[in-house]
């Protein structure tokens, strides 16, 4: 029996750090993709702020989850945007982005996609569901 | 789509951000603190009115509206009863701008 897979959309929409929201968005991320659904995400609003790069949390005592982030592609999570709007409203640009993981032949860095509202709105519109952190 | 936010415009970004996203044939329903959005004469009344003018549906849940005591709701804004509330979930996906 074959079925197109069911889009799935997770929003990540809160800062790093100060409550457990995105360590939470990216447990389901790696558990939708394991399922084989046809995955994107989306960092927005204070949620840019989870892809900064430097960020260090050793001093808090908690591992942090930049490991996760740098792995995302080795975990098929593939499609991974940022609101351009969010990083324009922090002095952010796509500079200041971590890589989600390596290209296989080149060994490039990749980076998330930076979108503009209109681009992530017509993806929006066309999820089966979206889940929102 | 179905927007659903349920925070206080006053407090949190959620409308703000839902509008940016919104498209063609979208309702946005106001919920719990989110009903504070449809208030009129606030400094965040246009969020809704804007949203209104570009010919959103726009409803707020009338048993959040009552428990609040909610009355002076900007013109436009459908009140909704939990009945509308599960016919509208019938018809759109769900986007729960929490």
């Amino acid at each position: 029996m074959s079925e197109t897979p069911r889009k799935v959309m997770i929003t990540v929409r809160k800062a790093p750090h100060g409550s457990i929201y995105v360590h939470e968005a990216i447990e389901v991320m790696f558990i939708v993709a394991s399922y084989g659904m046809e995955l994107s995400v989306v960092f927005m609003d204070d949620g840019v702020m989870a892809l900064k790069s430097g960020q260090n949390t050793s001093k808090l005592g908690i591992k942090g989850f930049m490991a996760s982030i740098g792995a995302l592609v080795d975990f098929e999570v593939e499609k991974v945007y940022v609101d351009r709007q969010s990083l324009l409203d922090r002095n952010m640009s796509e500079a200041d982005l971590v890589s989600i993981g390596e290209d296989e032949d080149t060994e490039e860095p990749i980076r998330p996609r930076v979108l503009d509202s209109r681009e992530i709105a017509e993806m929006m519109a066309d999820q089966h569901s979206i889940m929102s952190f | 789509m179905l927007h659903m936010v349920n925070k206080s415009p006053f407090s949190n970004c959620a409308l703000e951000s839902c509008l940016r996203f919104v498209g063609d044939g979208d309702v946005l329903l106001l919920i719990e603190d989110g009903v504070y959005a449809a208030t009129a004469g606030t400094v965040k009344s246009d969020l809704v009115e804007s949203a209104l003018r570009n010919k959103l549906a726009v409803y707020a849940l009338q048993a959040d509206v009552e428990a609040r005591g909610l009355d002076k709701m900007i013109e436009g804004v459908q009140l909704a009863s939990y009945d509308d509330f599960v016919a509208l979930l019938e018809v759109h996906n769900c986007h729960s701008w929490l």
